[in-house]
């Protein structure tokens, strides 16, 4: 916060808090009326009993909230101007220095985001002074929850769930490839959320975002301190490994067909951060996303229990993918400053604001169209329609991602609706897909 | 303690007055002084534990943590008409001598937590979410003892203060 600034915005204050030194040269703060007079402050004298108020280095403090009764408060506010009483004895303050915080100007999630480096500096310091490495105490389990950002699982479950539902609408299904098809599935997107997170903390993207939110900027993991870089490769690996072991019997199950799509699937989440390819750094991140949540998982399930690929269930992964990948596109609304600091050229990094809304509603409406044209060519089962009914919804992220572009806190509900466009949308095709088996 | 009119009375301890204060005060300005002297101000929601100014602070802000570590002297203002809904309001200056207790950043300052909740409920809400931004939860307590008490009465800092000065415990 630069002078100027900050004297313009003292008028938001009631009240001014003088803070000087006593006779003893300890601090002291008493408080007081004001006006601002051009570059200078007015300050009413105040009477401070016994200890009377140095004229230089004098520091000025004023400082605001909004209480809300049952809540706490909200609006913090302070501005801390340093400086010098005019030697007149007028108790006109002549600031010279300024420093201070308004959350309306700089949230307070990145105001903490801002302090990672000195809150890993006092830890050291604690350590040091206690003899021990001082790091932030989480279970491992919660560790395991935001390491491998759990709850983007859906992500996976919905086109895994669709494949299986259209080859039992084809009456094939069985119970323990379903199981194994789902641990992999779920081993390989875990397994790709660190590798994700450990590829961009290499390059610096996940260190320089300072907006991180709940969807995007990556589990922060490794910069809170919550597990080390080697911990989270070890994760990943053992992820990978799972998935793959588990790609290896179903292959042998389903056959050799499955091996293809498995691969391009373990290909696609390693390179999508991972050098040489870095797919999302060469604005292919959403057709990587798309691809991979897509036709590769529906597709890849629907194999497993019938051993053969067919059109309808490529045409029931389009919808998903595309949703998917829009979730993956409208996360990086908020990270795009970081993202092209890094040099990560994702597509909302590469194209204006109004372009990036445009192609997010084309891309929804492409969605529906192929619904609509997989019914009409006979294709799909007509209860699959009712995935329709999310049309309102992706009206209203598109809306909320235009109003609040350069909020990154602001997009946040926009983001979560983005979020429940997908699983509502597969839950709604998946049982559309049931209905039409009961009834056929 | 001296009173406004300059009387002497016997009282050594925080007046209930500005206890009254403490409790109901969701923002106070902490004053630190580095060890070159410099001073630093920062707002922190004061708790009064009967003997001491409590105030916590996360490590991601603990700049002033390592001040007091160089010089324990502050002072504390309570001055906001608006974040202390008491009645009658009045202001008061606590100059003391603070210690940080950092020895368990994870769950020592949690002994404050029903009085940091009565004033911040939203808090206990918060807290749920912990592990969303862990760091924040990693804190110090500031265990402040007042030395000298400065209260107006009304809020009126344009007349003279009581002051008590409060000797140390032996």
């Amino acid at each position: 916060m630069n002078l100027p600034d900050a004297l313009g915005r003292l008028s938001r204050y009631m009240q001014a808090v003088i803070v000087t030194r006593d006779g003893e040269g300890h601090p002291y703060s008493v408080a007081t009326d004001f006006e601002v007079s051009g570059e200078t402050v007015i300050l009413r004298p105040p009477k401070t009993g016994p200890v009377s108020i140095q004229t230089t280095d004098v520091h000025v403090v004023f400082s605001r909230i909004r209480p809300l009764p049952g809540y706490g408060y909200d609006e913090r506010s302070y501005v801390e101007l340093a400086g010098d009483l005019a030697p007149d004895g007028s108790w006109r303050f002549i600031p010279m220095r300024a420093r201070g915080w308004d959350e309306a100007d700089l949230p307070f999630f990145e105001l903490c985001e801002r302090a990672l480096p000195q809150a890993r500096r006092y830890m050291e310091e604690v350590g040091q002074a206690q003899g021990t490495k001082v790091k932030p105490r989480m279970s491992a389990g919660w560790k395991f929850f935001v390491a491998t950002r759990l709850p983007f699982l859906t992500a996976t479950l919905v086109p895994v769930f669709l494949g299986i539902a259209v080859a039992a609408y084809e009456r094939r299904f069985s119970w323990p490839l379903m199981a194994l098809t789902l641990v992999g599935a779920i081993a390989v997107h875990l397994g790709l959320n660190i590798a994700n997170d450990i590829f961009d903390a290499r390059s610096g993207a996940d260190e320089v975002n300072l907006n991180p939110t709940m969807f995007s900027g990556g589990s922060r993991a490794i910069q809170y301190g919550l597990l080390t870089m080697r911990q989270m490769v070890t994760l990943s690996v053992v992820c990978y490994s799972v998935a793959i072991a588990c790609g290896l019997v179903l292959t042998w199950k389903s056959g050799l067909g499955l091996l293809w799509v498995g691969l391009a699937g373990i290909l696609i989440s390693v390179f999508y951060t991972a050098p040489p390819f870095r797919l999302v750094h060469r604005g292919l991140g959403e057709l990587s996303v798309a691809l991979g949540f897509g036709p590769i998982m529906v597709l890849g399930a629907y194999y497993v229990q019938t051993g053969h690929y067919a059109l309808r269930p490529l045409l029931l992964s389009v919808p998903v993918a595309v949703f998917v990948m829009l979730i993956l596109y409208a996360n990086e609304i908020p990270d795009r400053v970081a993202d092209a600091k890094a040099g990560k050229r994702t597509l909302v990094v590469r194209w204006t604001p109004d372009a990036v809304i445009a192609r997010y509603a084309l891309s929804a409406a492409v969605a529906y169209v192929v619904l609509i044209a997989g019914n009409v060519f006979g294709v799909l089962p007509r209860p699959t329609l009712i995935g329709l009914l999310t049309i309102p919804l992706a009206w209203y992220v598109a809306r909320g991602l235009k109003k609040h572009f350069f909020s990154p806190y602001g997009v946040v509900p926009a983001l979560q609706s983005n979020i429940l466009l997908h699983l509502a949308t597969g839950i709604l095709l998946i049982a559309g897909v049931l209905v039409a088996k009961v009834v056929a | 303690m001296t009173t406004a009119a300059g009387e002497e009375t016997a009282s050594s301890a925080v007046p209930p007055q500005v206890i009254d204060l403490l409790n109901a005060a969701l923002v106070a300005e902490l004053t630190v002084m580095d060890a070159r002297g410099r001073l630093f101000t920062d707002p922190l929601i004061p708790m009064w534990d009967g003997e001491h100014v409590l105030m916590t602070s996360s490590v991601l802000f603990s700049r002033k943590l390592q001040r007091i570590k160089q010089n324990p002297h502050v002072s504390v203002s309570l001055s906001d008409p608006v974040a202390i809904p008491s009645e009658p309001f009045g202001r008061a200056t606590i100059q003391g001598e603070a210690r940080v207790i950092d020895d368990d950043l994870h769950a020592g300052w949690e002994r404050l937590l029903p009085l940091w909740i009565s004033k911040e409920p939203s808090v206990k809400k918060i807290l749920r979410f912990r592990f969303a931004l862990p760091l924040f939860w990693e804190r110090a307590v500031i265990e402040i003892t007042p030395r000298r008490v400065f209260f107006w009465r009304d809020g009126d800092t344009a007349s003279e203060p009581d002051v008590v000065e409060i000797e140390a415990a032996a």
